[in-house]
């Protein structure tokens, strides 16, 4: 049975995860829709990155239910996989290969020719100003500038859902800003759905969706409007304060 | 996923390889100055002591750099799975690994492919060193070379899939010195590389049986038998069989629900 919400691209009913007996997430519930820039909040050790590596299938949970479009990621991981573009929080770029090599390398994951590949490097390096780097070896470049190679090569495959886990941790704040606002117009411009975990409040902007993961479960859930309204506070660092301070229910 | 995807995916990933590869060929020296010392100086200084008789697959004696080449090709090809599987260590903890993962293709699809770039790198290490024992006069027939081809293939496959069950129980890169202990150094003695089976039961018949259950033995006298142009059913079927056994467990260990990436828990 799907989780029923047609203009959903991702859908998670009912996830559960444990290490051993510690519970890291429990009952999560969540949906980004098309063209929907949702922030995942959550201070560190709050289960962001459990969620990410569970909706990546970098691990797997028996209880829930994750889908991409209508595809089981269990029942029809490949389908579900394609359909996403994955920007880790730890760097994942090979760095003794070019900029170009590890590009054609994921479209080759992902099955694109040849000529698709190098149209959508193109494309999309020349979209974040880095067409000039491409036969750089990755090694040679600075940290905002891996950064911006890693969300071209998520967008590679022209993607439906942009997962994105803490991809501007130790950046400087103008690139941490450039990049946040790339995002956010790719989400407005091309309709993709994010999801971008974060535990940097200043990151979101009016018209963002937020969802509040605390020690493991939810605590708020909605356009941000709704939820400074929900927690009676003005800005989104006081409603943070106010839906993070308590423990765990 | 189609054919064509599946190429693709296999063509990137021997790329891929090929490129790290070519990145390191401090790599490549030292995969071939290893045996060559093994060769020429230890096969040399002990050719006076250690005679060996007529056994299968030759057909008259032979000098001892000549009993010890196809375990040194061997030794190559395990030095290569661990290094492969050193590799997977390494992409994993660095993350790379990561972006092999989450592709849309199944996973023991991938971790073949990784398997197979891994055995072509073996392979083209293991005919640069038979040319440098050639240029040293250390030949085998012609066509062995040819024969060696598949042989080197199916040994190769097993060792990189050990090599890939190793990697799956090696939580951090620094315990990999342990397992080359542990593993690459009983394996390549307690075999027929460097000493026909029968001069080790001779001296101990506890040693002898190990070695027996030692499925490297296998792929030595594999490689030995083909480079002469002999076939070893036996030995054939124990790699085959053990390599389809070791890409079971690596397979089972890299899958999401079961296996290492989730037990380990490194994230928040």
């Amino acid at each position: 049975m799907s989780i029923h919400d047609e203009n959903a691209v991702l859908a998670i009913a009912g996830l559960g995860f444990s290490f051993g007996a510690k519970c890291v997430l429990d009952s999560i519930a969540l949906t980004v829709r098309a063209g929907e820039f949702k922030l995942l909040l959550g201070p560190n050790g709050a289960g962001k990155t459990t969620l990410f590596s569970l909706i990546t299938r970098l691990y797997d949970s028996p209880q829930g239910k994750i889908e991409v479009e209508g595809n089981d990621l269990k029942k029809n991981s490949g389908q579900a996989l394609r359909r996403m573009g994955v920007v880790f929080q730890q760097p994942t770029l090979d760095l003794d290969l070019t900029v170009r090599q590890n590009l054609m390398y994921h479209a080759a994951l992902h099955g694109l020719s040849s000529v698709r590949a190098k149209a959508r490097m193109n494309d999309e390096l020349d979209r974040l100003g880095m067409a000039d780097r491409a036969d750089e070896r990755v090694r040679k470049l600075n940290g905002g500038h891996r950064r911006r190679v890693e969300i071209a090569r998520a967008l590679m495959h022209e993607p439906k859902l942009l997962l994105l886990d803490e991809p501007t941790v130790g950046l400087d704040v103008p690139t941490r800003r450039d990049i946040v606002d790339h995002v956010h117009s790719l989400s407005r411009d091309s309709g993709i759905a994010v999801l971008w975990a974060t535990h940097l409040i200043d990151e979101v902007r009016d018209g963002d969706s937020v969802f509040v993961l605390h020690q493991g479960t939810r605590r708020a859930d909605g356009p941000l409007a709704d939820v400074l309204e929900a927690t009676a506070t003005a800005t989104i660092a006081d409603a943070f304060d106010a839906l993070t301070s308590g423990p765990g229910t | 996923m189609t054919s064509v995807h599946a190429l693709r995916c296999l063509l990137g990933i021997m790329k891929r390889e090929y490129l790290r590869f070519l990145n390191q060929r401090e790599r490549f020296i030292a995969a071939l100055v290893r045996p060559l010392l093994w060769l020429l100086i230890f096969a040399t200084g002990f050719r006076a002591i250690l005679g060996v008789s007529i056994i299968e697959p030759y057909e008259t004696y032979i000098p001892y750099e000549v009993y010890i080449t196809p375990g040194l090709i061997a030794m190559i090809q395990l030095f290569n799975g661990m290094q492969s599987s050193l590799s997977m260590v390494y992409d994993r903890e660095m993350g790379s690994m990561r972006t092999l993962l989450v592709s849309p293709v199944p996973r023991w699809y991938l971790l073949f492919c990784r398997l197979l770039a891994g055995t072509l790198v073996s392979i083209l290490q293991s005919y640069a060193f038979l040319l440098v024992a050639a240029l040293f006069d250390i030949r085998a027939p012609a066509l062995g070379y040819v024969a060696l081809l598949p042989a080197l293939i199916v040994t190769g496959l097993m060792l990189g899939a050990m090599g890939m069950v190793l990697s799956s129980m090696i939580r951090q890169l620094e315990n990999f010195a342990g397992i080359m202990n542990f593993v690459i150094f009983p394996m390549f003695f307690l075999s027929s590389a460097l000493y026909p089976l029968w001069r080790i039961q001779e001296s101990s018949d506890l040693l002898y049986r190990l070695c027996i259950l030692n499925p490297f033995t296998y792929a030595v006298e594999l490689i030995r038998f083909s480079l002469y142009l002999k076939t070893n059913g036996a030995a054939a079927a124990v790699v085959v069989v053990a390599f389809m056994g070791f890409a079971a467990i690596a397979v089972y260990a890299y899958d999401p629900a079961r296996g290492i990436l989730s037990r380990k828990g490194t994230g928040e």
